[in-house]
């Protein structure tokens, strides 16, 4: 615990670069009234932090549930199931009447049946055993494709005035954010960091691995299975409102146990939050203000991403 | 099962089925005796037909090759990065020279496909031999970083339409003068049948070939370049297409063993089997409007896939 202060100062620096990234954001290039900058800036800004703080937490608590530091709910194919929701209502529910939906309820719609098919797809894949991890990322990967294929071939025999969602959208954009689902999504995440808050001593525990955490007297079924609920939740918001992002959140928790080196999720869940938020909204900043061309952060993010899975990989850090 | 002139006629048969698919009407029982028939089939049908079964064909005898290169059952050209590598070729000679005629681009993609190949394999190759499934996951993450830095550069210089133009596969673009480079693809699957011994004992490894007396580093560069090669020609005539090389490899060697040269013929006449039979379906369930068949294969050919990772011999685990 000598280590406590420590935490909160590094915690603090991550703070105060946050709010100067959110400054500059806010001003740099401004032109105009600042009554409508601050509303259309901010509504952009405010996305931004929640899809970090959505991504962020999601990935950071599949990865205590699953036991293991290199897998994500993407990588396991969690945000093309998403998306493959959002299709297979459309297509079943007939276009017309459901696309006519008020956004909010559609996405709340959406977020149920995801519930219940993540569960399924994570019992599926995890139940398997977990010794064999190499499978396991490979399956969730192929579960990923086929997904992904799935929903471009409904969208394409949906008639297309009826699909006007993320059709062809492979890779996530920051820069156009749904903002009929700010609200509702709001909601959530911050039902869902409550819930996560008050459990995060119990997710200590669970991070010792279920037979170790059943000795010490926790429920670890029930937890894991809120935990699962609380994923499903976030990948749904991130997923409504910027589209699959498949590393980001590999690479904001690996940075996260790098610069804290702790395993309390008392002080990851902020601390991961935190450099989330700063990569996106300093790399928002960035590309979309100083060097003028839009939504490549995500491609960007996505390449060093991927090169840090390589580098777990060949690290062997597989555990 | 075991009688190959079945594979074959099967796939004569839906080849003639093939020729009668499409918006333009055609009746099976008079279709000579309308000239403009005639042109509808030599212009459109024929080619179309023809570069769905070379393609296939070579696919699958390109993901047999690799598997025996990587020493790897669950790899294939457009899983491991080859195929983007090739991808990031065609377009950055497009941006660089934008008048080079065709056979430039070509010879470009295959040297990009052949570096992308040879960083594959070089990664693979500090992998430990224990962990079997680690090589296709390297492989995949590879083909995504290959596939970002393409798309990267492509946004930047707006030519994400004409990039997407080979991320999903598709022959409803195909006539006549627009696939003939596909023949060489064919020519290619032919040459490795004359070295399919070759290959196989380079599937055994290293050491086991060059006690076999096998020029290793010469059959290994054969194999890179007829795989680079087939794998940018697919590329630049009809797009990536997923899986095919993965899968049918896979049964076939199911079936009729590792050894190359008695299953690459099923390998061949499987692939074209498969890519028609996913093409006609991408052509069908929508009629008059088409699925490209990258996608149809996206949902068959994972399906196929999961089943392989989860139902291994005991003696392959």
């Amino acid at each position: 615990m000598q280590d406590q202060p420590m935490h909160a100062k590094k915690l603090i620096i991550m703070s105060m670069l946050l709010a100067l990234a959110c400054i500059a954001f806010m001003i740099i290039g401004a032109k105009g009234s600042w009554g409508f900058l601050l509303v259309f800036r901010g509504t952009k800004l405010l996305a931004l932090l929640l899809v970090s703080v959505a991504i962020s937490v999601a990935t950071l608590l599949f990865q205590t549930i699953s036991g293991n530091r290199i897998l994500t709910p993407s990588i396991m194919g969690f945000d093309a199931l998403y998306l493959l929701v959002q299709t297979l209502l459309v297509f079943i529910l007939g276009g017309f009447t459901y696309v006519a939906l008020d956004g909010q309820l559609k996405f709340l719609a959406e977020v149920g049946v995801m519930l219940f098919a993540a569960t399924l797809l994570f019992t599926t894949i995890m139940g398997k055993g977990q010794q064999d991890l190499h499978r396991m990322v490979l399956v969730g990967i192929i579960f990923g494709v086929l997904f992904r294929s799935l929903a471009g071939f409904l969208q394409r025999i949906i008639d297309p005035n009826d699909f006007a969602i993320l059709q062809g959208a492979s890779f996530a954009q920051f820069s156009s954010v749904d903002k009929e689902l700010l609200g509702v999504s709001i909601l959530l995440v911050s039902g869902c960091c409550i819930v996560i808050w008050r459990l995060r001593h119990t997710l200590d525990v669970i991070a010792l691995g279920r037979n170790n955490a059943i000795n010490l007297g926790v429920s670890y079924e029930r937890t894991s299975f809120i935990v699962l609920v609380l994923v499903a939740t976030l990948v749904s918001v991130s997923t409504a409102l910027v589209g699959p992002v498949a590393f980001f959140g590999l690479l904001v928790t690996s940075l996260a146990h790098f610069i804290m080196n702790t395993h309390r999720h008392s002080v990851l869940l902020p601390a991961s939050i935190l450099i989330a938020a700063v990569i996106l909204v300093t790399g928002q900043t960035a590309f979309e203000r100083i060097l003028k061309s839009q939504s490549t952060l995500s491609v960007t993010v996505e390449f060093f991403g991927g090169l840090l899975f390589l580098l777990l990989l060949f690290r062997g850090k597989m555990k | 099962m075991k009688n190959i002139g079945v594979a074959i006629v099967a796939l004569f048969a839906l080849c003639c089925f093939s020729l009668f698919v499409g918006v333009q009407e055609v009746s099976i029982t008079d279709w000579w005796q309308e000239s403009q028939n005639t042109d509808l089939f030599l212009i459109s049908r024929i080619p179309r037909t023809l570069a769905v079964v070379l393609t296939g064909a070579s696919l699958a005898v390109s993901g047999a090759v690799m598997q025996m290169l990587a020493r790897n059952n669950f790899v294939e050209p457009s899983s491991v990065g080859t195929a983007q590598s090739a991808a990031l070729g065609i377009l950055l000679v497009t941006l660089l020279y934008p008048a080079s005629p065709l056979i430039v681009k070509m010879i470009v993609a295959a040297a990009t496909a052949m570096i992308g190949m040879a960083v594959f394999l070089a990664m693979i190759s500090r992998l430990p031999v224990t962990s079997p499934l680690l090589v296709p996951l390297v492989g995949l993450i590879f083909a995504g970083i290959v596939e970002a830095l393409t798309v990267f550069i492509a946004f930047q210089t707006d030519m994400l339409q004409f990039q997407g133009t080979w991320m999903s596969g598709e022959f409803s673009g195909i006539l006549r003068g627009r696939y003939e480079l596909l023949w060489l693809c064919g020519g290619l699957a032919i040459l490795t049948y004359v070295v399919a011994d070759q290959f196989t004992i380079i599937g055994m490894g290293k050491d086991a070939s060059i006690n076999l007396g096998l020029n290793y580093k010469q059959v290994v560069i054969l194999g890179l370049f007829i795989l680079a090669l087939s794998t940018s020609l697919i590329v630049v005539t009809v797009g990536m297409i997923p899986f095919v090389g993965l899968v049918v490899p896979n049964i076939a060697r199911r079936m009729m063993g590792d050894n190359l040269r008695a299953s690459l013929p099923w390998v061949a006449v499987l692939g074209a089997l498969l890519v028609l039979t996913c093409d006609l379906i991408g052509r069908l369930v929508h009629f008059p409007y088409e699925i490209p068949v990258g996608t149809v294969l996206g949902v068959i050919g994972s399906f196929v896939f999961l089943y392989l990772l989860y139902a291994r011999p005991a003696h392959a685990r």
